[in-house]
């Protein structure tokens, strides 16, 4: 059992490095979440893991283990509907307004990638379309990175939410597992952003799909976050978010069934 | 009420599947190979059938072709649920006529999601 103080320990860690909210006092989940790090830093015991932190607080040591907290559930075509959406309607509409420029779609917190390769698989069903859109991904965490840009996923993870149809058009067999076909990943570039860092270096974005990660975040990082994805945003973009998720007033719904937004000021420009 | 029909030649996974799809508000029949299969749906179309592939008499692949060109044998939702897992039988599958395709093992969660993908179930919002 992982002691109180280490459990609020860890909470402290995941709030300053990322702004990362975690329950203290479930100490199940920290334990599941925490024992694989635990295992592959050569530690006996998660609490043997946090002891050492506590004492030596080794940088790496310490972003495994707040990288661990932070991992999301994800999963391919989370809400179909979206990306019918985003592939039938906004993403067109995003490249008309571009006149031949490359729509730039930004996946921030990718995950393990299932959310923007669902994305890159329905683009490379329809090379028109997909030809005008560039795909990039971020994510916290190295190890989800490496995940994602392996495209490696278990029987279990296919199974969710991939269609069939899919699974068999880009997914070959390499063991247990359903590789990615190379085609559809060399459609997405990828890079580590915290997203609390000054975004301003990575750009600016069309389409930016954060989907399911401001909840897991205190109020305050949830602010700062919002702030760095709108400055990213080129004029005209989009910011989606989970459908559940709601954003500040600077933020206007352009298809809130789908968690679309818009710059409030920009929609209000263009509604004069 | 929707019907659903699992053909498997075990009666456990047969147990397993009725619990899920009566939890999901299905009306299940069951069915222990392709040939009884076959008997339910000329008396009766269900509205999804849940196919096992290896069986006695008549395996799932077989049943397909065949409720395919049975009348009325399109309208059914087939969703194949085996342990067949490389991807030439999904695609096998699939061309015989499978809407869907499910790796065993599986739960709950992955036969709602397929029945929600072929219609049969609203899209969970989350």
């Amino acid at each position: 059992m992982i002691s109180a103080s280490d459990r609020i320990f860890l909470a402290a860690l995941c709030l300053a490095r990322a702004g990362l909210r975690v329950d203290a006092d479930k100490s199940y989940l920290i334990e599941s979440r925490l024992a694989p790090v635990a295992r592959r830093e050569g530690f006996a015991s998660p609490e043997d893991f946090i002891g050492a932190l506590r004492e030596r607080g080794d940088e790496r040591q310490g972003w495994a283990a707040v990288e661990a907290m932070g991992l999301p559930e994800t999963e391919f075509y989370r809400n179909r509907a979206v990306f019918e959406r985003l592939v039938g309607d906004v993403l067109p509409t995003l490249a008309q307004g571009r006149g031949g420029q490359p729509v730039r779609v930004w996946n921030a917190a990718c995950g393990s990638g299932q959310e923007i390769y669902s994305l890159a698989m329905m683009l490379a069903d329809a090379p028109t379309l997909g030809r005008q859109v560039e795909l990039f991904a971020s994510d916290l965490s190295e190890r989800n990175l490496e995940k994602a840009q392996a495209g490696l996923y278990s029987q279990f993870e296919t199974q969710r939410g991939l269609p069939a149809r899919m699974l068999v058009r880009h997914f070959e067999k390499r063991g247990e597992s359903f590789a990615l076909s190379p085609r559809v990943r060399q459609m997405v570039r990828w890079r580590r952003v915290n997203l609390l860092d000054d975004l301003s270096r990575l750009g600016q974005f069309d389409l930016i799909l954060c989907r399911n990660m401001l909840t897991q975040l205190t109020a305050e990082a949830q602010e700062r976050v919002l702030d760095g994805l709108k400055a990213a945003l080129a004029p005209g973009g989009r910011l989606v978010l989970g459908v559940k998720e709601s954003p500040g007033s600077t933020l206007s719904p352009a298809a809130r069934e789908i968690g679309l937004y818009g710059l409030a000021d920009e929609q209000a420009r263009s509604a004069a | 009420m929707l019907s659903c029909l699992v053909v498997d030649d075990s009666r456990v996974i047969r147990k397993v599947s009725r619990r899920i799809l009566e939890d999901l508000g299905f009306e299940v029949a069951e069915a222990s190979d392709g040939v009884e299969a076959m008997a339910w749906c000329s008396a009766m179309m269900p509205d999804a059938i849940l196919l096992d592939w290896r069986m006695p008499a008549m395996d799932g692949l077989e049943f397909v072709s065949r409720l395919r060109a049975e009348p009325g044998g399109k309208r059914p939702k087939v969703i194949f649920c085996t342990v067949e897992n490389e991807i030439e039988r999904i695609r096998e599958a699939l061309d015989a006529g499978a809407d869907e395709y499910i790796m065993k093992p599986f739960d709950g969660a992955i036969v709602a999601s397929k029945l929600a993908y072929v219609g049969l179930l609203p899209e969970l919002a989350a």
